[in-house]
């Protein structure tokens, strides 16, 4: 009698993926499904993606999903759930999208407190367009719009989108993490999934940030990229539940 | 037969679309449009349905996207530089398929323009106005009656078509009052199995996209889109002919110009010219044949705009050569009246028409 220990989890389809050798797009992508997944969420879960890397998840989530213009996935996800207030509706948004071009809407999405719960995956760098500077990007760092590094001088310092979301009512939970190891690849989801029971409660918005690596677009392999993120992005990017509100305390 | 209430026309159209079943409107506050997004403020709630102020245009028109792809009714409107703000949701509601009404109370452009009627958005609505080969529907309404069957009329072509329908008015439509009764649609509601509504005991995602990333299959979805627009090219003309059957000379004029046009029209008849009016309803699908049949017996057509020409490029592909196709137009939120069209008549069959 054999046990089945580990299976791809239900909400994520069966099909490979366009993401580059050691981007953590996929674990993100995995952590997402198997939360779905375990609060039985898959049958009435609607995923809004956004422009960027991961602009082609709808093709890689077993769920009803939508495809929104570049940073306006929080003000689509907002007309998708006031049309279905039962569903359980989340954005998935990188960096580029959510903290430069969606600043807007992201903001008052939080400000709504819309009952959505948004997944920010944090690289530093814009991946699909092939490794410009954004919002996030830390200083000195080369990409190719900042070849000499981002000079704080001129494009000003890193944007912290999850300590500035948290000072919104409306934001009722909202942590940052990493899938760097398996230790905080088990406090990534679950982050995520708490961040999934306060739509689910019905309290407001939640978000979690994960950072991430950009092997190809930072230049490195996939274990220098780890090694970087750890040295340079979580240094100023902190981990941790940076607002909970009492649903999740409990 | 409904009872007739008198109505602003801005007011109108929000409780037309409640009539219509919409019971999603997401907007945002510009003159001369406001009345309609306060209207659906105090209305929404009251049929249980939802009103949501968005932090901007932009924002509006992408929460319609989402609204539309999960199956709703939904509505936006604004006024002309507000429309622009949309137009790249309405490109991706185009290229996504999806059914929705979008109110642009026109006023004086360009820029920051001015809060006064004008007509200066013809071309941004009928040709597309966003990114890429798409059309909406452009319906022109001329009263509040009008405003209102058109409104219930776009939700219906909307969903038919899977397709955003555009109505045109401008702030003198928006802002008068008139008489109108609300006469629901007798068209069955339409099924949405391609709606984002969660899996729900369906075994295959439904997918909300307008990315082909191949450009075998993107050219094969823009041809669909075209079939798609032959189609209500064929099916969805709308004009109204007054006098035009013994005129020499027709008026050509849209929305609220086509009264002004009317009033100086049965002037010039009084006087015994032979003077007629087309009015185009349907801006998009053009009435382009209707209108080259009256080149068979009327000797030269008149254009009449709040722009400084833009339906005349449409009447001369219309007519084609056949007959002189004058303009005249004012613009920034000027009006002429009737007397001054009168003129321009007079000037015009006298053979020293404008441009």
């Amino acid at each position: 009698m054999t046990e089945k220990l580990f299976a791809r989890p239900k909400s994520l389809a069966d099909v490979s993926t366009h993401y580059c050798p050691g981007c953590h797009h996929g674990i993100i992508h995995r952590l997402v499904a198997e939360v779905l997944d375990e609060l039985g969420v898959q049958d009435k879960a609607i995923g809004v993606t956004p422009v960027g890397c991961s602009v082609l998840a709808y093709d890689y989530f077993n769920i009803d999903m939508v495809e929104a213009a570049h940073g306006r996935a929080p003000a689509v996800a907002t007309g998708v759930k006031r049309v279905h207030p039962d569903s359980v509706v989340f954005s998935y948004q990188g960096d580029g999208d959510l903290a430069a071009i969606g600043t807007a809407e992201i903001v008052h999405v939080a400000v709504r407190g819309e009952k959505i719960t948004t997944i920010f995956v944090n690289n530093a760098i814009y991946g699909m367009t092939g490794g410009q500077m954004a919002p996030t990007t830390l200083v000195d760092q080369i990409t190719t719009t900042s070849p000499y590094g981002r000079q704080a001088e001129f494009a000003g310092n890193p944007i912290r989108m999850s300590e500035m979301l948290a000072t919104l009512d409306g934001a009722k939970y909202i942590a940052r993490v990493a899938v760097n190891n398996p230790a905080n690849m088990a406090k990534a989801k679950q982050a995520i999934k708490n961040a999934f029971q306060i739509q689910l409660s019905g309290a407001g918005f939640a978000l979690v940030e994960v950072l991430s690596t950009c092997p190809t677009n930072w230049g490195m392999s996939p274990l220098e990229a780890v090694e970087w993120m750890e040295k340079n992005m979580i240094p100023y990017y902190p981990l941790g539940v940076i607002k909970a509100s009492e649903e999740v305390a409990k | 037969m409904a009872e007739k209430v008198l109505m602003k026309g801005n007011e109108a159209i929000g409780e037309a679309a409640i009539v219509a079943g919409c019971r999603h409107y997401f907007g945002y506050p510009i003159t001369p449009q406001t009345e309609l997004t306060e209207y659906m403020s105090r209305r929404m709630p009251k049929v249980d349905g939802v009103f949501l102020q968005a932090e901007s245009e932009v924002a509006a028109i992408n929460m319609v996207y989402g609204a539309a792809g999960a199956g709703a009714r939904v509505m936006t409107s604004s006024s002309s530089p507000g429309i622009s703000l949309k137009q790249e949701g309405i490109s991706y509601i185009a290229g996504a398929e999806l059914p929705c009404v979008i109110v642009n109370m026109m006023r004086g452009g360009p820029g920051l323009g001015s809060i006064q009627p004008a007509q200066g958005d013809y071309f941004q609505a009928t040709k597309g106005g966003g990114h890429g080969d798409f059309r909406n529907i452009v319906l022109a309404p001329n009263s509040v009656q009008e405003l209102v069957d058109i409104t219930i009329l776009s939700f219906d072509l909307a969903e038919k078509y899977r397709n955003p329908v555009m109505v045109l008015g401008d702030g003198a439509l928006g802002q008068m009052m008139e008489p109108a009764e609300f006469n629901p649609s007798n068209a069955e509601p339409s099924q949405k199995p391609w709606a984002a509504t969660g899996l729900r005991g369906r075994t295959k995602p439904n997918i909300i996209n307008s990315l082909y990333l191949q450009p075998d299959i993107l050219e094969r979805h823009n041809i669909h889109l075209q079939d798609k627009y032959t189609l209500i090219k064929e099916n969805e003309i709308r004009y109204e002919q007054i006098r035009t059957d013994d005129a020499e000379l027709v008026l050509v004029a849209y929305g609220i110009t086509s009264r002004i046009a009317r009033s100086a029209m049965e002037k010039a008849r009084s006087e015994g010219m032979k003077v007629g009016l087309f009015r185009p309803i349907s801006l998009w699908p053009f009435p382009e044949a209707q209108l080259f049949e009256l080149t068979k017996k009327s000797s030269a057509f008149l254009t009449l705009e709040l722009s400084a020409g833009q339906m005349v490029e449409d009447v001369r592909l219309a007519v084609n050569g056949a007959k002189p196709v004058y303009f005249y137009g004012r613009t920034g939120g000027m009006m002429p009246s009737p007397q001054e069209v009168y003129e321009v008549i007079v000037k015009t069959m006298n053979g020293k028409g404008g441009k």
